[in-house]
């Protein structure tokens, strides 16, 4: 057991940056993250994987799909307006603020299997392999969807006007 | 000069710094030739600096102490039921079952007995009630002498209605519910920004009396104590902290028949 402080300690940062990827809400996050460390801790001896941070990463991702899909059927999303405060703690100039609000706006309209890729690709510097061992998804499906949320997401930023009609916004009012 | 088609992988390679040397000099000398895929891979690299930006203060955050790995490790080692207890209780349980059900009825019926009972009723009831926003009491605090009949006639003892307005809750109402351990009175406040509280309170058979004592279940907290007979139990979605001083109050003022 002693070696899971050493190995999976230094992960949690990571883990909670993904996890506010993914959900935005802090608190939120932090549930997701808490519920991910207790079952790597009653699992640890039986993974399978050789890799810890993948199998540590896919652990969360599963964990906040369900969250994603459970936040979907009962309608609830999390307001832009609660982000600037509470999801980013920071005090931002207001150039940063500006560009951090489009590019979580942004983010937020993308479907949740390319954010997902994004995130782990672009964020956790997870190679493409890693990506696909996350998320259970052969390498080309890894390349396709990142290929896809990244020209989403230049369309979504360098088109702000439209973005309101995209589908992502259409989803959110679905109740 | 023969190179390799490059492909959309290699650009996303190229922005992921992912390809070799060769690789990613080929997509180099690719882009400056093709500015319009350059501009296009451009704001890719830009969308990956902006996220890491937006995100990274996040792994900057000290990490909350109920994610520290030491402390759910050792929490894990506590809960975890040792072989040897679980082999004990399944003897218990086969030796309740080989008597008849009714004794597992009882053992059953004894570990909820008293103050967990009760606070157990509390949460219930306002996680029933409190929620409601047509008819959370059945009879409202204009109406308090019926109230109390109600319930005095129902338990055989006439309760107090606990006046919380110096700490700036109203009396909405009460009514009475059906607990296991016969009929309870709930009363319900609020503040005026909609936050409610439920008070139980009903007739003990087990913990006549008890000191008070906090427990929650999820976010619906309280405070629960038995006197002279009588179970009180104050829950709400407050912190404990705020919650205890009104819960002093009202055992102060059921105390002395305010």
């Amino acid at each position: 057991m002693s070696d899971i402080l050493q190995l999976v300690e230094p992960m949690i940062p990571a883990l909670r940056r993904y996890a506010r990827g993914l959900l935005k809400d802090a608190t939120a996050a932090d549930d997701l993250v808490q519920d991910c460390l207790e079952r790597v801790i009653a699992h640890w001896h039986h993974r399978r994987n050789d890799d810890p941070r993948t199998w540590v990463f896919a652990i969360l991702h599963n964990l906040a799909v369900n969250r994603l899909k459970q936040m979907s059927r009962r309608g609830e999303h999390l307001p832009f307006e609660k982000l600037d405060e509470s999801a980013f703690a920071r005090q931002p100039t207001q150039e940063d603020n500006l560009m951090r609000r489009d590019i979580i706006q942004a983010l937020e309209q993308l479907p949740e299997e390319q954010r997902s890729v994004l995130l782990l690709v672009s964020v956790e510097d997870l190679s493409y392999s890693q990506a696909a061992a996350v998320l259970a998804i052969p390498i080309g499906t890894v390349m396709s969807r990142l290929s896809r949320a990244r020209e989403r997401l230049r369309q979504i930023l360098e088109n702000p006007g439209q973005t309101a009609q995209g589908p992502a916004a259409h989803l959110r009012r679905v109740k | 000069m023969s190179v390799k088609p490059i492909t959309e992988d290699d650009l996303h390679g190229f922005v992921d710094g992912a390809l070799d040397e060769t690789r990613e000099a080929e997509v180099s000398v690719y882009l400056e030739t093709h500015p319009e895929i350059a501009a296009r891979i451009d704001s890719y690299g830009r969308q990956r600096l902006d996220l890491r930006a937006v995100l990274n203060p996040v792994a900057e955050e000290p990490v909350p102490s109920r994610l520290n790995l030491s402390h759910l490790v050792e929490m894990r080692k506590q809960s975890r039921p040792s072989l040897w207890r679980m082999a004990a209780a399944a003897v218990v349980l086969l030796a309740a079952g080989g008597s008849g059900g009714w004794m597992l009825h009882g053992i059953y019926r004894q570990s909820s007995e008293g103050m967990v009972a009760l606070a157990d009723e509390a949460v219930d009831s306002f996680a029933t009630y409190a929620p409601d926003r047509t008819r959370p009491v059945e009879l409202r605090a204009d109406n308090t002498a019926e109230l109390v009949d109600w319930a005095t006639e129902r338990m055989g003892r006439k309760p107090v209605l606990p006046d919380l307005s110096k700490s700036g809750y109203r009396l909405m109402g009460g009514r009475m519910i059906s607990t296991s351990h016969g009929a309870g009175l709930m009363l319900m406040y609020d503040d005026d920004r909609g936050t409610r509280l439920v008070m139980l309170t009903r007739p003990m058979v087990a913990d006549q009396n008890k000191p008070m004592a906090p427990h929650a279940q999820g976010n619906i907290k309280g405070w629960s104590w038995a006197s002279g007979g009588m179970g009180y139990s104050l829950v709400g979605t407050l912190p404990a902290d705020t919650l205890h001083p009104l819960a002093d109050d009202i055992r102060h003022q059921t105390e002395t028949g305010a």
